[in-house]
């Protein structure tokens, strides 16, 4: 590769208030100043504390973070399926405020809804925006294929392993034609066979469809092996700690050491800041 | 991981499926044998003068009777009117149940109100009902299907009420996430999503249905089933009450094997309950 490990890291530090914009057609996503904090009767518990990001069309993002960060709910206020406390979001070039079809969440449970089959879960999106039964099917049809779920189309979620449950939701979402794709983790439960072959699998997706993934996970070999950017967040409070842009050429293999050097590496910080983290709080 | 905790569970759980499956012959050799201990019991019993003429009949006398009105076409006339009876008003429960369900299963006001009003009527035994049943519409059709109405009505709305509120939530921020709102959100997500506790609430409320339905055609005399009961009373024939008793029971089984049994099993399975 030639490239000193180190060269190929691009660290930034968290920005402060000035945000550079990008020219906006090349701009899928933009937060500003988005924060989460929840008030119970008992405690204030500081979700995420304010996130700047932009996020290029076509780029692949991976938020990494152990549990309790606040990358989900990020990705969820994106989705617009929660309200942040502070800040605003634009994606396509519109003020988010509320779910659309122009970003689809995927869960980690895949969530096909269970009284339908494989078709018709893929159909849901177009049905709603009014699209004619016949067309339905058609676009139904290529996205099943390009999933690789040809034979599966009058199986029911309970039916199907869940791997497969997982390209079927992939499908749903494609079908709609979404510009951004938000996954929650959407790989977590899988075997590790299976979540390899579906890591090729959304690679290829993604260099034919060009669609912005954002794509959160707890697995720093599957950030670096996907992404061109993975955004660090630590928990307590939920905050971005590190940026890092990942240069490495595709199609990647998880054993190539340039690979396990960058994973090293960004477990490292993760580590660093959480030990530093769990000290403030002993000394707090 | 949970997950993968709950696979292992599953395939626990269908290993001892597939252990205890090749007894199923023996079982039912065993409830052969319990009823034909039974039978010669009750014909023992009913020949052993115990009781006064009339007052006891053997499955001997059953039977003939059962043949006799079969063969006259009261018993079909009966079967028929009391089904017809069950059908409006069950049919009338589910829609205003459903109707209902969603009003206090989607909307916190109407949970509060409505809601606790339901569960207390839930509490009310619908047999309660057939005085002002009688009150209200006279001796008539409407008096019998407001029963079964009142009988079947509260279980399938708290099921559809339970069905909702139970709705992991996932499925609706997966549909409103892809565009579905309102009516369409409603039809195609929140009540399919339920459809494991609606079921629930339709078994019980069928069960409920049947039994008020008995109670009112008690009181009420027609030709159905319940009122050729009541015949067996003032005529003595207690062959003829056991023959409608019999008949009462068959019906809840075939209902129950035919229709909840085979809903259930479905609905369970698809929705990921049992393997």
């Amino acid at each position: 590769m030639g490239q000193q490990t180190v060269s190929t890291f691009q660290q930034f530090e968290h920005r402060g208030g000035d945000v550079q914009v990008l020219p906006a057609s090349n701009v899928a996503l933009q937060v500003t100043d988005v924060s989460k904090t929840f008030v119970s009767k008992r405690r204030i518990v500081e979700a995420l504390r304010p996130v700047d990001l932009e996020v290029a069309a076509g780029e692949f993002v991976c938020f990494l973070g152990p549990s309790g960060c606040g990358k989900s709910t990020l990705l969820s206020i994106i989705a617009g399926l929660q309200e942040p406390t502070t800040g605003k979001i634009w994606a396509n070039g519109k003020q988010v405020k509320g779910p659309g079809t122009d970003r689809i969440l995927l869960f980690q449970e895949a969530a096909l809804f269970p009284w339908l089959d494989v078709q018709h879960n893929v159909e849901f999106g177009l049905r709603q925006a009014g699209i004619k039964a016949r067309k339905r099917a058609t676009i139904a049809h290529q996205f099943i294929e390009t999933v690789h779920l040809k034979g599966f189309e009058h199986s029911y979620a309970h039916q199907l392993s869940g791997g497969m449950r997982q390209r079927a939701a992939i499908a749903r979402a494609l079908a709609i034609d979404p510009a951004i794709l938000l996954m929650d983790e959407p790989f977590g439960a899988l075997d590790a066979f299976t979540r390899d072959r579906l890591h090729t699998e959304l690679e290829s997706i993604w260099a034919e469809t060009q669609k912005t993934i954002l794509f959160v996970t707890h697995n720093v070999r599957e950030a670096v092996a996907l992404s061109d950017r993975v955004i660090v967040f630590a928990p307590r409070p939920g905050r971005i700690v590190r940026e890092f842009h990942i240069d490495l050429p595709r199609p990647r293999n998880l054993e190539d050491h340039n690979l396990v050097d960058q994973s090293a590496e960004i477990l490292q910080v993760l580590r660093s800041e959480m030990v530093a983290n769990e000290e403030e709080e002993n000394h707090g | 991981m949970a997950s993968e905790t709950v696979e292992r569970a599953a395939s626990r759980l269908k290993l001892t499926k597939q252990d205890s499956a090749p007894l199923w012959w023996a079982k039912v050799l065993r409830q052969i044998a319990f009823y034909l201990v039974l039978l010669f019991i009750w014909q023992k019993l009913a020949t052993s003068n115990l009781w006064s003429t009339g007052t006891f009949a053997g499955p001997v006398d059953v039977w003939g009777t059962l043949v006799e009105r079969f063969q006259d076409g009261t018993l079909i006339t009966a079967i028929a009117v009391s089904l017809r009876r069950l059908a409006i008003g069950y049919g009338i429960s589910l829609i205003l149940g459903v109707i209902l369900g969603l009003m206090i299963g989607l909307n916190r006001y109407f949970d509060e109100t409505l809601g606790s009003l339901i569960l207390g009527f839930q509490a009310l035994p619908s047999v309660c009902w057939t005085p002002f049943a009688l009150l209200w519409f006279g001796l008539s059709e409407q008096a019998m299907i407001f029963v079964v109405v009142m009988g079947a009505l509260f279980s399938i709305t708290l099921g559809v009420d339970a069905g909702i509120k139970n709705t992991p939530p996932v499925y609706i921020q997966a549909a409103r996430n892809m565009g579905a709102r309102g009516i369409a959100l409603a039809t195609q997500v929140i009540l399919p999503a339920a459809l494991p506790n609606i079921i629930v609430g339709l078994k019980q409320g069928w069960s409920f249905a049947w039994r008020s339905l008995m109670a009112a055609e008690l009181i009420y005399v027609t030709l159905s089933l319940g009122g050729l009961l009541e015949n067996g009373r003032d005529y003595v024939d207690a062959s003829l009450m056991f023959a409608i008793m019999l008949v009462i029971i068959i019906l809840g089984m075939l209902i129950n094997g035919l229709i909840f049994g085979p809903l259930e099993r479905v609905v369970r399975q698809r929705w990921g309950f049992q393997q």
